[in-house]
């Protein structure tokens, strides 16, 4: 595909990193001279220098032949401009990320009155999962799929849990619930497990399975599973804003640390019901003052990653509450990972996730659509669903008979609001939703899982 | 420095020069040399195996920063060099190492000065191999390699940018390979339309071969002592015109080929770069018309020399060493100027004088309005501080490197104009130079020291000189 990206910003540069991957040609549109210089020299993608609601620089960037537009710059309203403008010169997709909470309850409106193919909002999309998160303080990441009915959980084995030194086989007839081990992370090497499988502690493992046998599972291994009732955020961002605010509509206490006046004040406007403190978010006194010891959850979301991650480290040390830590710039996944933290989010992937799959389901949709693709650590690994729409060589034959690749694994299936644990005699049909998970080579559609 | 990878890299390019080895030697076994014919192939043979066991292991670290992606480039001329010298020895066609390798490095930094006091008794299988390497040279091994091999992600954009001429190296499409792709299509379809006009011309196949790679490349070997001087005029003046293409920057073509027409024209370098050469013909026809008796012969010589010295391709229909101090001077200031960037020819490149007049001209100006901010602009486009910076430095390292190889040159105690004058060809890549290195002469009678001078001067202009002096620089070597 011809993709053209406007804006070389933090999500820009990754979503070139991830697309180079897969081969498609790239050009990239900014202002700003260096940052395109930076983008070209380490990727391998064109640059040019412009604005990108110019019609001018559009047509440099051979617009005419664009299968899609991604207007990912700092200002909502040029990202929407942008996208306008090459809908008019072009016949091509385009894709704008929105992050005003101004304009948040109204992307569907502008999406179809303005003929975008989707509009992103990574900050409204982040702060969702944390209160996922907060929602089910055990699991580190929660990926969500056929619409909330079957969930991947990640977590980390840890000393005193049950599944330490355990063979998986055993585990699970032990257990006697209805999940799935997917994949599981140790020393940098991410796998799926077979029934021999030993887990050990500190293994990152993922699951799917449905969030009430999730919560059974977490009670049986021995993790508390016990519920958030209140949370501290630290950082007066956007994200700070749509995370209070959820957390607030389910019944969760909030409070909300920020280091500007007038954006305390208008945060205060916005969310009548936070405890809004105004005040420096690195002074110890201040955190411990407000109660950090006694809270369950914490949420550091500030503009400075590494402020983050002391922070979240500051918290683990004197409380005994879950920590979400934002990192947005920073690319030491390796040191991070290492780090007794509890979740980690990163904004940049989920917005490159979001597009991965809107380029992949658009550029080889046969048989099936891509409803959502997840990236497991760094993208090592990956979780997608598919919507099965027609026959195909996947359908209508019997798991355990066709010879699906060595590194792919069918996890659950959604047949008429039922969720399915597919055995091996299971088979798949139009109409079913399927969540794969792949810890090999990329998957653009599900013929793919079968080895040729 | 990563040295896995230059390894690595540097066993890619003996592969391709052993493939490269077989064409002379399918040309001297077509005229039964087969003396030439055991020579070309055991070089083959060899290159291939040495290049085979040096990309055998595959290097733990594949990433190419921009230092060993220069070192790689610089090494990787200097290597295919020494070994595509080894067939010249072994057929007996030059016998001294130092001159054969001369003679290489002369062929792939397309500059086609020569240590050959008669060409005609060189073998075919030789001579083809001795054109070849132009030909090999003027587009690059690199950006042939990585128009074939997948190499990695966009750190290959390092070689490209040590390989390729002009102050700033752009993509014509997104993708590294695809533009090296679009650049040796345009490379071979320059080629083909070439061969082909010529055979129409009357001439046999070896000689379009020969010359045609002569000219795309804008190297200069010619296969007869008279360089193209024995040849028919249709023959003189389809030369002249290939040699101008060819000086021309290769965007240019790219926009032809997909039709925008008023792109293509409105690229500065390329207007300033034919009114250069119209402007010269002018002057060195009105000036050397009195020596010819018919006028169209002498428009076609002043054609001829212009666009061979200004591409800096070097071949001669005539001893322009005989003409008026004017036509000279003019014919010593194109050697400078060369062809345009991103184009097969070689000197300091139009687009950079460009820069630099402009950057005199806001000088002057800041002298007017101390205060005034004024962006330069090369084809309406604002030009990056950084380029005209490298432009800057650029223009100072060609003066040193100039100064410097004609004070090492003069210890072999020729004249000024011919030290002076064949260290400008070599550095530029023309050929010929003036006095005794002119069109009718050579560089033999250099002593080796001094080819060894000139060979560095060559690889310097070929590969723009910065890669070839970053291997001087002790750091380069280092291990972080």
């Amino acid at each position: 595909m011809k993709i053209i990206i406007v804006g070389c910003g933090k999500v820009g540069y990754t979503l070139v990193e991830q697309l180079n991957k897969e081969n498609h040609d790239i050009v990239v549109i900014d202002e700003r001279e260096d940052k395109v210089r930076s983008i070209t020299e380490e990727l391998d993608a064109m640059g040019i220098v412009g604005n990108g609601i110019s019609y001018q620089t559009l047509l440099e960037a051979d617009i005419a032949h664009a299968d899609l537009l991604i207007a990912v710059t700092g200002s909502d309203e040029q990202n929407l401009l942008c996208c306008v403008i090459a809908k008019k010169t072009g016949k091509c997709k385009t894709i704008a990320r929105v992050r005003n909470p101004i304009y948040s309850q109204e992307t569907t409106f502008l999406r179809e009155e303005l003929g975008l193919a989707m509009i992103m909002n990574p900050e409204l999309a982040s702060a969702n999962e944390i209160a996922r998160i907060f929602q089910f303080p055990s699991a580190m990441k929660i990926d969500t799929f056929t619409k909330g009915r079957t969930e991947l959980m990640h977590f980390r084995v840890t000393e005193d849990c049950l599944l330490n030194g355990q063979e998986l086989m055993k585990i699970r007839s032990r257990l006697n619930l209805n999940i799935l081990f997917c994949t599981v992370k140790r020393e940098d090497e991410i796998f799926i497990p077979r029934g021999n499988f030993v887990f050990r502690e500190g293994d990152l493992v993922s699951f799917v399975a449905t969030p009430p046998n999730a919560n059974a599972f977490f009670k049986k291994i021995g993790y508390d599973n016990g519920k958030v009732h209140s949370v501290m955020i630290v950082g007066g961002g956007t994200m700070s804003y749509y995370l209070a605010k959820r957390l607030l509509s389910v019944g969760i206490n909030v409070k909300l640390i920020c280091d500007d006046k007038t954006r305390c004040e208008e945060l205060s406007e916005l969310l009548p019901e936070a405890t809004l403190i105004f005040g420096d978010m690195t002074d110890q006194r201040l955190l411990l003052q407000e109660g950090i010891e006694t809270v369950d959850g914490f949420a550091a979301l500030t503009g400075l990653d590494e402020e983050n991650i002391l922070l979240s480290l500051f918290v683990k040390k004197v409380s005994s509450a879950k920590t979400v830590t934002k990192i947005n710039r920073i690319n030491f996944s390796g040191v991070i990972n290492a780090l007794p933290l509890d979740s980690v989010n990163y904004p940049r992937l989920h917005t490159a996730d979001t597009i991965l799959k809107y380029v992949r389901s658009a550029s080889k949709s046969m048989g099936a659509n891509m409803e959502n693709l997840y990236s497991i650590e760094d993208g090592k690994a990956e979780a997608l669903e598919f919507y099965i729409k027609e026959d195909s060589k996947v359908t209508g034959k019997e798991l355990a008979k066709m010879n699906i690749k060595k590194n792919v694994m069918v996890c659950s299936i959604l047949r008429r609001n039922n969720v399915i644990f597919p055995g091996g005699s299971e088979t798949l049909r139009v109409g079913d939703y399927v969540v794969i998970v792949q810890a090999g080579e990329r998957l653009n559609n599900i013929n793919e899982i079968l080895e040729d | 420095m990563n040295f896995g990878i230059v390894r690595f890299v540097l066993g890619w390019i003996l592969q391709f020069e052993g493939i490269f080895l077989i064409l002379p030697a399918i040309t001297a076994a077509v005229y039964k040399e087969w003396r030439e014919v055991i020579a070309f192939i055991a070089t083959a043979l060899a290159s291939l195996l040495i290049g085979y066991l040096m990309r055998f292991k595959r290097p733990k670290d594949m990433s190419l920063y921009t230092r060993e992606g220069f070192a790689s480039v610089a090494l990787g001329w200097f290597v295919m060099s020494l070994v595509g010298a080894v067939p010249f020895v072994a057929t007996g066609d030059i016998p001294n190492y130092i001159d054969a390798l001369f003679e290489t490095i002369s062929g792939l930094t397309t500059t086609g000065a020569s240590i050959l006091t008669d060409v005609e008794v060189v073998s075919h299988g030789g001579l083809f191999w001795r054109s070849f390497t132009h030909w090999i040279g003027g587009m690059g091994v690199f950006v042939f390699i990585m128009a074939i091999v997948p190499l990695a992600g966009g750190s290959t954009m390092n070689l490209m940018r040590a390989e390729s001429p002009g102050p700033s190296v752009g993509k014509l499409v997104p993708r590294v390979k695809d533009t090296a792709k679009a650049l040796y299509v345009i490379y071979l379809g320059i080629t083909g339309i070439e061969v082909v006009t010529l055979l129409i011309c009357g001439m046999n196949l070896f000689e379009s071969l020969t010359l045609t790679f002569g000219t795309v490349g804008t190297g200069g070997f010619g296969v007869s002592n008279a360089s193209i001087g024995g040849y028919s005029h249709t023959v003189q003046v389809v030369i002249t015109v290939f040699m101008i293409l060819s000086g021309i920057n290769y965007t240019f073509f790219f926009a032809m080929i997909h039709r925008q027409f008023k792109q293509a024209f409105a690229i500065e370098e390329v207007r300033w770069y034919l009114a250069i050469i119209f402007g010269s013909v002018l002057i060195i026809f009105i000036n050397i018309k009195n020596m010819y008796t018919l006028a169209s012969d002498a428009l076609r010589d002043a054609f001829f020399q212009v666009g061979s010295i200004i591409t800096t391709t070097g071949f001669s229909t005539t001893d322009f060493d005989t003409w008026p101090q004017l036509s000279k001077t003019i014919i010593v200031l194109l050697m400078i100027i060369g062809a345009c960037a991103g184009s097969t020819g070689g000197g300091f490149k139009i687009s950079r004088i460009l820069i630099l007049l402009k950057a005199i001209k806001k000088e002057l100006l800041m002298m007017i309005h101390p205060n005034m901010i004024k962006k330069l602009r090369l084809d309406g486009r604002v030009i990056p501080h950084e380029t005209i910076r490298s432009t800057n430095v650029f223009m100072s390292i060609y003066i040193v490197i100039l100064f410097g190889s004609t004070l090492l040159v003069s210890f072999d105690e020729f004249g000024f104009t011919t030290n002076f004058t064949a260290v400008l060809a070599c550095l530029n890549n023309i050929g010929p130079g003036l006095d005794l290195v002119g069109p009718a002469r050579n560089f033999a009678f250099f002593s080796p020291f001094v080819k060894i001078i000139l060979m560095f001067d060559m690889l310097a202009g070929r590969l723009e000189l910065l890669p070839m002096l970053i291997l001087l620089v002790p750091q380069c070597w280092k291990k972080y």
